[in-house]
């Protein structure tokens, strides 16, 4: 599969990627207590979750439930309220989330987060050089550069080869989704957040999502938010269900899909 | 000079591009543009030379600087001008002036790098206040650090030599040439100039650039691509702080003397003015804009008199002149010759077509 050939292009430029080698047996995510309170709204409330190196797990909720806000507190973009947050056995609560993505945290966005004014291309290859030394470059890479292959192949693994290099503002909005999974592709993740991928695609697009997760080299876990459970059931071999910022339960899929208080609070919801 | 696709060149320069390919990637406006600004040493007056087409090259480089910030970066920094003022100040206080009890004397070898050196270290540290901020607070601020260096100078007589400031401060002689002189200096200009240009251009398509652009966009998914923001844009106030700075070196030296009102809240406002109307989304925008600004500064009062009317109102034409420019194309000068450019195309494109009727495709 290509996105192995991809994402091996930089494996070597990750920083502290010996330091970490000795944490190896350490869960790849665990939080211990993590809280967020916006005002007195507590979007996550003592969410205490630990996820194996590998592992692929489906976050499930309402609307509201506080799955965007877990995200956001692991990726750094909002400090937790209180709790502890340790990627592959490293405290990172404190970390910015530059400093968190350079050990090999990825994730993706609901709504499309992606840099309008630069080809397809150009947004592959900043993932890349993001995750890489020399951000601050003056020199325009060789035409043999690393990191431009690097880049290339990502953007065939998400098919969008054919348009690599248009702006990415006018691309189609199931081409904005792919795109934004090859950002999180680049370099050498060992992690990777999605956040409702399916949204919006078409039955084919879903279906082309599907393959795109199931392929992922073994050694990279993830979590899916996901309300598609079509997508999600498929991916993932364990469920956390949140509701009202903490977690319900957790379980194998088969388990969550069938348990009643489940059905009765989500599933029942509309959702299913 | 001339008008370049940044968007479509691609940041990989193609190693097996020949000479001739290289001539016509740059288009036929560039050749022009270059060939004429080359023999202009032979065409034009003194006057035009040095009053008209250095100092309009001076302050498209000051000019060059914003658009580096505000057209890649979307930082609207207001404090580019009092870093090319800052510079013109080192000169003269380090080197040479007729201000004698206050300059030190150095050659101007060791004087000119100091102070483009200097007044870089003073745009990052203004770019390190304000980069936490965004919109109208980064104007806010970098006004504050502007308008409070103005007031310094004015009030300071020790080092800045108050409301007078320094007269007499000449460019360099070396290599036998006076570069105070209308060719030398001119060709000073023009090549430093140039360099700017190229070295944004160029630097737009390297990975530093190219990442700008990306906080321009979305900057906290550059932080989610492992990127950080601040870093990246203190070292964009850097980069444009020493093209400005080397633009305050010109300057002191093109009108021999640095006041206060050099880098004012009016010169300050002048540069936000020369980047917008020619253009911020490419380089050569503000040199347009800043040969279109010096030419209605120095014309509009005669012809304000021939026809009549009273002389000391031409920056009422020049505040019209603006207006009608921002008023009818958002994205300057260049944006006016981009869309002028496009329908050429389109028409070019159209007779073909025709031409081809029966059997091309269209």
């Amino acid at each position: 599969m290509s996105l192995v050939a991809a994402t091996a292009g930089s494996v070597s430029s990750v920083p502290g990627r010996d330091a970490l080698a000795s944490a190896s047996s350490a869960n790849a995510l665990e939080l211990r207590g993590v809280s967020r309170l916006f005002g007195a709204l507590a979007a996550l409330s003592d969410v205490t979750l630990s996820v194996r190196p590998g592992e692929r797990r489906g976050v499930l909720g309402s609307n509201g439930a506080g799955k965007t806000t877990l995200f956001n507190c692991i990726t750094g973009d909002f400090a937790p309220s209180s709790g502890i947050i340790r990627f592959f056995g490293e405290d990172v609560t404190a970390f910015p989330p530059q400093e968190r993505i350079r050990r090999g945290l990825r994730r993706t966005y609901q709504i499309s987060s992606l840099f309008a004014g630069l080809s397809v291309l150009d947004n592959v290859y900043l993932a890349c050089r993001g995750v890489s030394r020399n951000r601050f470059s003056l020199l325009r890479p060789r035409r043999d550069d690393t990191l431009v292959h690097a880049a290339e192949n990502l953007v065939e693994a998400v098919h969008l080869a054919p348009v690599k290099d248009r702006l990415v503002g006018e691309l189609a909005y199931g081409q904005q989704r792919q795109l934004e999974i090859a950002l999180a592709l680049s370099g050498a993740p060992r992690f990777i957040l999605f956040d409702e991928p399916a949204a919006g695609l078409s039955p084919t697009e879903r279906r082309d999502l599907v393959h795109i997760l199931t392929s992922l080299p073994a050694h990279i876990g993830f979590i899916i938010i996901e309300h598609d459970m079509d997508v999600a059931l498929r991916v993932v071999e364990s469920v956390t269900m949140m509701h009202n910022g903490r977690i319900f339960k957790e379980g194998a899929p088969a388990d969550i899909e069938s348990d009643p208080e489940v059905q009765e609070l989500y599933l029942g919801g509309g959702h299913g | 000079m001339a008008v370049i696709d940044t968007r479509t060149t691609g940041y990989r320069p193609p190693a097996t591009e020949g000479l001739s390919a290289w001539v016509a990637r740059r288009g036929a406006a560039f050749w022009v543009v270059s060939v004429l600004l080359l023999v202009m040493p032979v065409l034009a007056s003194p006057f035009w030379l040095v009053q008209i087409l250095a100092y309009s090259l001076i302050l498209g480089m000051v000019a060059l600087s914003l658009m580096f910030l505000a057209g890649y970066g979307g930082i609207v920094s207001l404090v580019q001008m009092t870093v090319a003022g800052f510079a013109a100040y080192l000169v003269a206080i380090l080197g040479d002036s007729a201000i004698a009890q206050i300059s030190l004397k150095w050659p101007w070898w060791m004087a000119a790098p100091v102070a483009i050196l200097v007044a870089t270290l003073f745009g990052t540290l203004s770019g390190a206040l304000s980069v936490r901020t965004e919109g109208i607070y980064t104007i806010m601020i970098t006004l504050a650090i502007g308008s409070a260096f103005y007031y310094l100078t004015l009030q300071n007589y020790t080092i800045f030599n108050g409301f007078s400031g320094f007269n007499g401060v000449m460019p360099p002689v070396f290599l036998g040439v006076d570069w105070g002189d209308t060719i030398p200096f001119y060709c000073l200009t023009l090549v430093l100039a140039a360099l700017a240009y190229a070295v944004v251009l160029y630097v737009s398509r390297a990975p530093f650039g190219l990442a700008l652009q990306g906080t321009r966009d979305n900057s906290r998914r550059m932080a989610a691509l492992g990127f950080d923001v601040m870093a990246h844009r203190v070292a964009a106030y850097t980069f444009a702080s020493a093209i400005a700075a080397t633009a305050g070196v010109l300057l002191v030296w093109y009108q021999r003397q640095v006041s206060p009102g050099t880098a004012g809240v009016g010169p300050v406002v002048d540069i936000v003015i020369i980047a917008v109307v020619g253009g911020l989304t490419r380089p050569i925008g503000p040199f347009v804009g800043a040969l279109v600004y010096v030419v209605l500064r120095t014309f509009s009062l005669d012809m304000l008199e021939g026809l009549g009317l009273d002389g000391r109102r031409y920056q009422l034409v020049i505040g019209l002149g603006f207006l009608i420019i921002v008023l009818f194309s958002p994205d300057g000068l260049v944006g006016i010759w981009q869309r002028l450019r496009e329908r050429y195309r389109r028409s070019q494109d159209g007779r073909a077509t025709q031409m081809r009727i029966g059997g091309g495709e269209p």
